[in-house]
């Protein structure tokens, strides 16, 4: 089905993370998440904003509002055209970083959400799309 | 912050006695967490304070990146003989805080700014602390 509702933001530097934030913040308040949905809706766009500034060059993420027959939810989907991920296992273990992170941007956002993707190849670039249903 | 930009934007310090106090208002980017953790630490070396208490209660997102600023401010606040409590941590964040797999392991954590007043009043009245001639 498509989304009732899609956006599309830029991640260039860090301060867009601040930006991802609040706009995925409005959009989940708007639809009725709870607070705690809401608050790990946006940490984990926060988390995958982030890899994408740090580790892939920066990128954009697209902002999606479903509507199912029986479900509503809001889907993000971050891309970019960075190194990419050789071994995306290992990528999502907690406390595997290749920066001076705590790695666990990646595993974290996983469960933080309701349907995690990935798709990451090595000079090309990765695309993360996460889903939290209501 | 002035308009046009050029003047930095800080988080304030406050003293209170022997302890600081930082309520953080504002989406925290990654400049302005920068900029906190070197302020606080000049000024703990500076004036000699031996508590920090770090007032979160305004804040609807702890990520990876925030939080190991929190873990950084207290490991070298410690160095410098100087506790840090962080209070007023909202329910939603500490619940995401948790499935994130982040452990706040190095800093201490009150209810609110009172109760980590009183936390820093005993660790500094605690025998531990009799090594340290007052
Ligand atoms: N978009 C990306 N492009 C290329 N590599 C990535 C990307 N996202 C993650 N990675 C790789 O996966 C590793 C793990 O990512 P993860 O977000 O779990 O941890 P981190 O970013 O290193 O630390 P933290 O997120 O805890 O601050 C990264 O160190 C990096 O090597
Ligand atoms: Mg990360």
């Amino acid at each position: 089905m498509p989304p009732i509702r899609s956006e599309v933001l830029e991640l260039r530097a860090t301060p867009d993370i601040v930006h991802v934030r609040q706009t995925v913040r409005a959009r989940a308040a708007e639809m009725g998440f709870t607070l705690v949905d809401q608050t790990k809706l946006v940490t984990a766009a926060s988390e995958l904003a982030r890899n994408a500034i740090t580790y892939g060059g920066g990128g954009r993420v697209r902002i999606e509002a479903l509507e199912e027959d029986t479900r509503r939810g809001l889907r993000l989907t971050f891309e970019d055209q960075g190194a990419g991920i050789a071994n995306v296992e290992q990528a999502l273990t907690d406390g595997y970083t290749t920066g001076n992170g705590l790695g666990l941007g990646l595993g974290g956002a996983r469960r933080l959400v309701n349907e995690f993707s990935i798709h990451s190849r090595v000079g090309e670039g990765t695309r993360v799309t996460i889903t939290r249903w209501m | 912050m002035t308009a046009g930009g050029g003047a930095m934007e800080r988080i304030p310090i406050l003293q209170m006695g022997e302890f600081l106090l930082v309520t953080i208002q504002v989406d925290l980017n990654d400049t302005l967490a920068q900029t906190l953790m070197d302020d606080l630490t000049a000024k703990v070396a500076a004036t000699g304070a031996r508590g920090v208490l770090i007032d979160i209660s305004s804040v609807t997102v702890v990520d990876s990146f925030i939080g190991r600023m929190l873990n950084d401010i207290a490991a070298t606040s410690r160095v410098l003989d100087a506790t840090t409590v962080v209070v007023g941590m909202q329910p939603a964040v500490a619940i995401t805080l948790v499935e994130l797999g982040l452990s706040l392991g190095g800093v201490r954590t009150a209810l609110n700014v009172d109760r980590g007043i009183a936390l820093l009043r005993a660790a500094l009245a605690a025998p531990a602390d009799a090594t340290h001639p007052e």
